[in-house]
């Protein structure tokens, strides 16, 4: 027994997190009869899954000739040549079966005037190999995200898939051999700790973009899979990789569409220029986001920012007319006024480029399981959706596969879980007598400390950090200081301090235990994206710029490899990127341009 | 359960949400606005906090209406907030 005996229930496969990729693997693992529990900190409707909005990609084919090679193709670019080809090419294969599925689920997918899926185009998917936009995009109406995570909740009641519902999970039960056996997860409610003991264990628990200060995720996304994972020995892939827009409120973080800046929208900095002449003479403000965002952030670093902290530069619709604002941007209008407290009418919004999307995670292999850093899977532990690294988004993510990832490789997992289970190659292996000493442990400190770091201010100069340090264009020597900075930030984290010491509903608690997987991410990614002196994809660095040697920055002879972060020691290791598909040709390596 | 606790599942509720936009405006109606409020309103919020992020937001935005006039008193109070 543990010295420190916690109650313990026992699963075929315990699943953390509700979103789509969790919603998705437990449907795999309860209708073939697993014994499966989902923990979720919210109500599995409740996921940010609901937020994404564009679609669902699938060469269904269902308007205009289209194949799952082409779709292979656009990923292995978009992805800058980073992703796994493997991964991809078992990802865009799947992509018909899985939104099929979907539908029968329940899915009111958007329907051609035959009853057919309709479909329509989104950026970076073509047909033919890069020739011209084809229409691959499966929706319902903006509400994509929202209706497909009701779809899979719904099957999920109907499989008898039980729910563990505002339940934080902590940390991960491994034991001496690696194998992971379950998790040790908090009840909101009653501020029990339980441990769940599991043949399988899944993590699917999203992103992390609540490490940087502007971002369009919600308060939920603070990479508690990252973290859990991170604290269990597990290193951390190609956490440098972020996708940003370049218009959120700032502050907020609540997106301001590039549909603004079409109507005539103007960037100023703090001197009133309209500094994208400078930067795009032709484009000007619609120059591309990755253009129009270095642009802003250069203007910030450069001391031209606007506001107290010179932190943000100014959206200027105010020469407009009124009556144009009111008819084509009204929810820019409302969205303005409650997030930034500024009617557009009388004055320019604030705004900063603004982190979106994770593509780097815990590694896996294309079945869901997650791998060690020479490939070979850790017994007992799979992942899917954002918070995994398939690795299928590479150095950038092409819209719409996000919602395809989550339901590929929660399917794949699911899967892989029972066939382990089902060969015996996993089964219920007694717990580790010590196994919840170190989650006490963390426990004890937080209720015992004194003289501590206030959670709040610690979580915000993390963020603060990572947006100056470590945001959309990145600087070396900002990297550098970056890194130190998050280090001393980690000594405030490791001694923060809740007033409130009670059981039922602590949510001082909860925030706190969030804020120790904030900075593992945080750590992650500063430690990587300095490391990493090239440019590609979402990274893109000032001393790594567009040569003929170096097309677009990116150092294919010594940076063509994935990162792997370890907690242990603050280290970076290095793996490389698969580029053999499972049946194709090998998509050899080319300069990224659209 | 106790007031507090019972506030502070509130709190959860309003603060981690599926959109950012509800977790920054419930958040904020709930410190400035929340003690405010008669108690019939008080009820009326934590029914429209229950509700999904999806069913919500068109309320606040204006793009639908209220059909409870409590419910409608503290969303035009909500549609008020502004977010620091």
């Amino acid at each position: 027994m543990s010295k420190l005996s916690i109650p313990v229930r026992k699963f075929d496969a315990v699943i953390v997190g509700a979103g789509g990729s969790g919603l998705r693997a437990a449907i795999q693992l309860s209708e073939a009869g697993l014994k499966t529990a989902v923990l979720s900190k919210v109500f599995p409707t409740r996921s940010h899954t609901v937020a994404a909005q564009g679609g669902v990609s699938a060469s269904l084919g269902n308007s205009e000739e289209d194949h799952w090679h082409w779709h292979m193709y656009d990923t292995v670019k978009g992805s800058d040549w980073l992703g796994d080809q493997d991964a991809i090419e078992y990802m865009c294969r799947k992509a018909p079966e899985v939104v099929v599925e979907l539908e029968h689920f329940g899915m009111p997918f958007d329907r051609t005037d035959e009853g057919k899926i309709y479909q329509r185009p989104f950026g970076g998917h073509m047909s033919n190999f890069g020739e011209k936009p084809v229409r691959r995009a499966c929706a319902a109406a903006d509400r994509t995200g929202h209706a497909m995570l009701h779809a899979l909740y719904q099957r999920n009641v109907r499989a008898n898939t039980q729910f563990f519902v505002e339940w934080m999970a902590l940390d991960l039960i491994r034991d001496q051999s690696g194998q992971v056996l379950g998790v040790i997860a908090l009840e909101m409610e009653t501020g029990e700790v339980v441990a769940f003991h599991a043949k399988a264990t899944v993590f699917a628990t999203g992103g992390a973009g609540r490490i940087f200060y502007s971002s369009t995720n919600a308060f939920i996304n603070t990479g508690d899979g990252l973290g859990m994972a991170a604290r269990a020995g597990i290193a951390l892939e190609d956490m440098e990789f972020w996708q940003f827009h370049p218009t959120g409120v700032a502050g907020a973080g609540v997106l301001i569409t590039e549909g603004v800046r079409g109507e005539g929208g103007i960037l100023r900095n703090s001197t009133n220029e309209r500094f994208m002449e400078r930067y795009a003479p032709n484009a000007k403000d619609l120059a591309s986001r990755d253009v129009v965002s270095r642009a802003m952030v250069t203007e910030i670093n450069e001391g031209r920012g606007c506001g107290p902290n010179k932190d943000f530069v100014l959206l200027d619709i105010t020469h407009l007319d009124p009556a144009t604002i009111m008819k084509r941007l009204p929810g820019i209008r409302e969205i303005s006024i409650q997030f930034a407290g500024i009617d557009p009418i009388k004055a320019p919004i604030p705004v900063v480029p603004t982190c979106h999307y994770q593509m780097g995670g815990v590694p896996t292999n294309y079945k869901g399981q997650v791998v060690g850093d020479d490939g070979t899977p850790v017994r007992g532990f799979y992942a899917a959706g954002e918070v995994a690294c398939a690795s299928v988004h590479g150095a950038n993510r092409l819209g719409t596969n996000s919602l395809l990832d989550l339901l590929v490789f929660g399917k794949a997992s699911g899967d892989t879980v029972i066939e382990n289970v089902r060969s015996g190659e996993i089964g219920l292996k007694e717990l580790p007598a010590d196994f919840a000493d170190r989650t006490m442990a963390r426990l004890n400190r937080l209720n015992t400390q004194t003289g501590g770091a206030n959670v709040n201010e610690t979580r915000l100069e993390l963020q603060r950090t990572m947006q100056k340090h470590c945001g959309v264009f990145r600087f070396n020597d900002m990297l550098i200081e970056g890194v130190a900075k998050i280090l001393d930030i980690e000594k405030a984290v490791a001694r923060t301090e809740i007033k409130d010491k009670s059981h039922v509903w602590n949510t001082a608690r909860v925030e706190a235990l969030e804020l120790d997987n904030l900075i593992e991410v945080a750590k992650a990614t500063m430690v990587s994206a300095e490391a990493r002196k090239e440019s590609r994809g979402a990274h893109v660095r000032d001393d790594a710029p567009d040569t003929p040697a170096n097309p677009n920055g990116r150092d294919d002879v010594n940076w063509h490899k994935h990162t792997l972060w370890h907690r242990d020691g603050n280290r970076l290791g290095f793996k490389p990127v698969i580029m053999k598909p499972l049946s194709v040709e090998t998509i050899a390596l080319k300069t990224r341009s659209y | 359960m106790e007031e507090r606790q019972r506030l502070n599942r509130l709190r959860w509720r309003c603060t981690r949400r599926a959109m950012l936009e509800m977790d920054l405006l419930l958040g904020e109606f709930l410190d400035r606005v929340f003690p405010t409020l008669a108690p019939a309103q008080a009820d009326a919020f934590v029914i429209l906090a229950d509700m999904e992020d999806l069913e919500l937001w068109p309320l606040v935005n204006g793009s639908r209406e209220c059909t409870d006039p409590v419910q409608a008193e503290v969303v035009a109070l909500l549609r008020n907030v502004r977010v620091k």
